[in-house]
C-alpha cells in the first residue's frame, strides 16, 4: 500500500506533465466545482464522459486510466465548459494536450490516424476529388490555389509530427 | 470597397459548392473583393490540434504569414477554419514566448510571423465592412414569410476571450443579419447546444443524439430551415438528417441552409445558380416562401 507522500507524488507527476505542456497549464487550477459537466453537451447524454471527471483523474495522477480510456476522445470540443471555468482552467485545451500524449503513447484512434495521413498527404483533411475540382468551371467558380503540401510537411517534420506517424505504426 | 484573402479551407471546395458559390456572389454584390491566395493549407482545426497543437499553431500561423505578406486580413466562410486562424493569431500575438518558439519552427520555410493582420468569419465582415443598413437596402426579395432558426454552432463563439466575435452566452449577429433580411428569427429550445459534428467519426451514435435534438427542438419551434454558418453544422444536420431518419425510424425534412445562400436569395440571385443540389434536404419550401 502507498503511503499519503507517495499517492500525492504519483497525482503531481502526471499533472505537472501535463501542466508543462501546451494547452495543459491551467489544469492545476481546478477545485472540482462542477460547472464545466453541467455545461457539457455530452455528458448530458451518456456516463462515458464528463470534463470534472477527467481532470480529477488527471489530478489523482491516473495516467494510464486517462491516456489509456475512451473519455478524452468523447469530448466534442465545443468549449462550453472553458467559457464558463470560474477557475479560468482551459479544459477543452487541457483535453487536446490529454490527446496529444495519449498520440504520442501509440494510444491512436482509427480516425485519428487517417486525419494524420490526410494531412502530410494531401495538406489537407478532406481531399478535393478530380471530379469535383473539374465541376468547379461548370459552376463559375475560380480554379483551385494550389496548396502548400511541401512547406506543411516542412513544418511538421520541424516539430517531429513525421515520428510521431512512425511511432503509430 | 475592402479586400480579403480569403482562406477556403478543404470542406468547401471538397462538397460544398452551394457555399462557396452564394459566398462569393453575395459578397461580391455587397463590394467585399476575394483574393484566393497560392499555398494555403489545412487550417489545423481540432482534429489537428487534438494530434499536436503545437504543429497545428505553427500550421496555422504558417497561413496567416501568406496573409501577411499579401498585406491582407483573411477572411474565413468556415468556422473551423476561423476558430484555428483567429485563435492562433490572438494567442500567438499575446505571447511574444510563444510567439518566438512557433517563428523558429516557421523558419524552416522561411516564414515568420508578424502579427500585423486579422483573421475574420464572414458574417463579422458583413456587419463591420458592408453594414446591416446597407444589406437591408440591397435586398429586393421579401422573406417576410420565414421563420429561420438561426444556428451560431460552437466555434464561432468559444473560446470568446480569443475569438472575438459575439457574447458567447447570448449572440446576436446572426439573429440580426437574418431579420435585416425581412426574415423571422425564431427562438428554440438550447438553441446554443453543439450539433455534434465533431463527434463524428469517433462516436457517430453520441453525435447522432445531438443532430436529433437540434432537429426536434427546431422543428417544434415552428421554424421553416436552421440557418448555418458553418460547413461542418451543415453536414451534421444535412446529411445527419438522412442518418437520423434511417436510425431512429425519425423523420424530418429541415432544410438547413447556409447564411450566404439565404443572403443571396434575398438579394434576388436566382435558385438555378446556386449548386442547390449539393443539399441532401431539399429546400424549394424555401423558395417558395420567398416573393
Amino acid at each position: 500500500m502507498k503511503t499519503l507522500k507517495e499517492e500525492r507524488n504519483i497525482g503531481l507527476a502526471f499533472s505537472n506533465e501535463v501542466a508543462s505542456r501546451l494547452g495543459g497549464e491551467t489544469v492545476t487550477s481546478c477545485y472540482q466545482c462542477g460547472t464545466c459537466a453541467s455545461s457539457c453537451p455530452v455528458a448530458k447524454i451518456t456516463p462515458l464522459f464528463n470534463p470534472r471527471e477527467v481532470i480529477k483523474l488527471v489530478l489523482l495522477g491516473e495516467r494510464e486510466e486517462v491516456l489509456s480510456g475512451d473519455a478524452i476522445w468523447l469530448c466534442c470540443s465545443c468549449y462550453n465548459c472553458q467559457e464558463r471555468c470560474p477557475q479560468k482552467v482551459e479544459i477543452a485545451d487541457v483535453i487536446y494536450t490529454l490527446r496529444n500524449i495519449a498520440l504520442m503513447e501509440g494510444y491512436v484512434p482509427d480516425i485519428y490516424s487517417d486525419f494524420a495521413s490526410a494531412l502530410i498527404n494531401h495538406g489537407r483533411l478532406a481531399k478535393v476529388s478530380m471530379f469535383v475540382e473539374k465541376k468547379r468551371s461548370v459552376y463559375g467558380l475560380p480554379l483551385l490555389t494550389a496548396t502548400g503540401v511541401e512547406p506543411l510537411r516542412k513544418i511538421l517534420s520541424a516539430i517531429g509530427f513525421k515520428e510521431l506517424q512512425q511511432k503509430k505504426e | 470597397m475592402s479586400s480579403y484573402a480569403l482562406f477556403l479551407g478543404c470542406t468547401i471546395p471538397a462538397r460544398q459548392p452551394n457555399y462557396e458559390l452564394s459566398a462569393r456572389k453575395a459578397l461580391a454584390r455587397l463590394g467585399i473583393e476575394l483574393i484566393d491566395l497560392p499555398n494555403m493549407t489545412c487550417c489545423a482545426p481540432p482534429p489537428v490540434q487534438s494530434i499536436d497543437l503545437e504543429a497545428s499553431l505553427s500550421v496555422a500561423a504558417y497561413n496567416i504569414c501568406l496573409a501577411e505578406e499579401a498585406d491582407l486580413n483573411l477572411i474565413t466562410l468556415c468556422t473551423g477554419c476561423f476558430e484555428s486562424l483567429a485563435m492562433a493569431n490572438a494567442v500567438l500575438k499575446a505571447d511574444k514566448h510563444l510567439k518566438t518558439k512557433i517563428n523558429n519552427v516557421l523558419s524552416h520555410v522561411g516564414k515568420e510571423f508578424e502579427g500585423s493582420k486579422e483573421v475574420k468569419h464572414y458574417l463579422q465582415v458583413l456587419v463591420e465592412d458592408v453594414g446591416l443598413e446597407q444589406i437591408k437596402k440591397t435586398v429586393s426579395k421579401s422573406l417576410s414569410n420565414l421563420k429561420v432558426a438561426a444556428f451560431y454552432g460552437c466555434h464561432a463563439l468559444r473560446p470568446s476571450e480569443l475569438l472575438r466575435f459575439d457574447d458567447p452566452e447570448r449572440p446576436r449577429i446572426l439573429d440580426d443579419l437574418i431579420k435585416v433580411l425581412g426574415a423571422d428569427s425564431i427562438d428554440y429550445r438550447n438553441k446554443l447546444k453543439c450539433c455534434g459534428g465533431l463527434l463524428r467519426g469517433y462516436s457517430d451514435d453520441l453525435a447522432l443524439d445531438l443532430t436529433r435534438e437540434k432537429l426536434s427542438n427546431t422543428s417544434e419551434a415552428g421554424a421553416d430551415c436552421i440557418v448555418t454558418l458553418c460547413p461542418f453544422c451543415f453536414i451534421a444536420l444535412d446529411i445527419g438528417q438522412l442518418q437520423v431518419r434511417s436510425k431512429f425510424n425519425d423523420v424530418y425534412e429541415m432544410p438547413i441552409v447556409h447564411y450566404s445562400e439565404l443572403l443571396s436569395l434575398a438579394l434576388g440571385t436566382a435558385p438555378k445558380e446556386l449548386a442547390l443540389e449539393a443539399h441532401k434536404i431539399k429546400i424549394d419550401k424555401i423558395i417558395s416562401k420567398i416573393t
